[in-house]
């Protein structure tokens, strides 16, 4: 019988759920590393609605979303359910084109360097979740 | 502590034939940045890439390793 295991299952809804979701430290308002603002900053400079789900408050947050994942760093993109990357793929996708691309808007004609704007939805917390 | 050398020669034992540019971000011995090239990668995706110098380093990345920035291509 398979343990119970509410945060990788409300981690794991929460990637269903939203069409585009960043895991990252911190929120994109006030993100609490480089890499991660450095990831919303190309979200935004897209003008993609994302959500956000600071993996701070807990850290089993993190532990079960790299053994969804696979993948041992934050941030995290997901995109219609699939991981997309880090920080650097997902700067590398955003200045080729590529980023634009997977999420079907239109990329900005000056898209060299992405600067932190406003943030584009209120972050998500998966402790919330958990009822 | 590892060091940028160590990183390095990790990575090419462990990836065929590959060559790997590290460097020590902040001079602490925990964030560095690596770019690999190996003709491994040719045919995978970016993430399958990553993962594989991800994977050479196990659990140390998100350990003593905070922050491993990785560049992969498949030739220099």
């Amino acid at each position: 019988m398979t343990e119970s295991n509410p945060i990788r299952d409300a981690i794991q809804q929460a990637i269903d759920e939203h069409s585009v979701i960043l895991f990252m430290k911190g929120t994109p308002d006030q993100p609490a590393c480089g890499f991660s603002a450095r990831t919303v900053a190309a979200l935004q400079a897209l003008g993609t609605p994302f959500a956000a789900v600071d993996i701070l408050p807990d850290p089993r947050i993190r532990e079960e979303l790299s053994a969804i994942s696979n993948w041992p760093t934050i941030p995290q993109l997901f995109v219609g359910g699939d991981l997309i990357g880090g920080c650097d793929i997902v700067t590398e996708m955003f200045e080729s084109g590529e980023l634009a691309q997977a999420l079907g808007v239109e990329q900005p004609e000056d898209a060299a360097a992405p600067e932190a704007e406003a943030a584009a939805a209120p972050p998500m917390g998966i402790e919330n979740r958990l009822g | 502590m590892p060091t940028a050398d160590e990183l390095q020669r990790r990575i090419e034992a462990a990836i065929p034939d590959s060559s790997a540019q590290v460097i020590d971000l902040t001079g602490g011995g925990d964030h560095f940045r690596a770019q690999v090239f190996s003709p491994a990668f040719e045919g995978m995706t970016r993430i399958q890439q990553h993962r594989l110098v991800y994977d050479v380093f196990g659990d140390e990345v998100g350990g003593h390793i905070h922050a491993l920035s990785i560049t992969t291509r498949t030739s220099q």
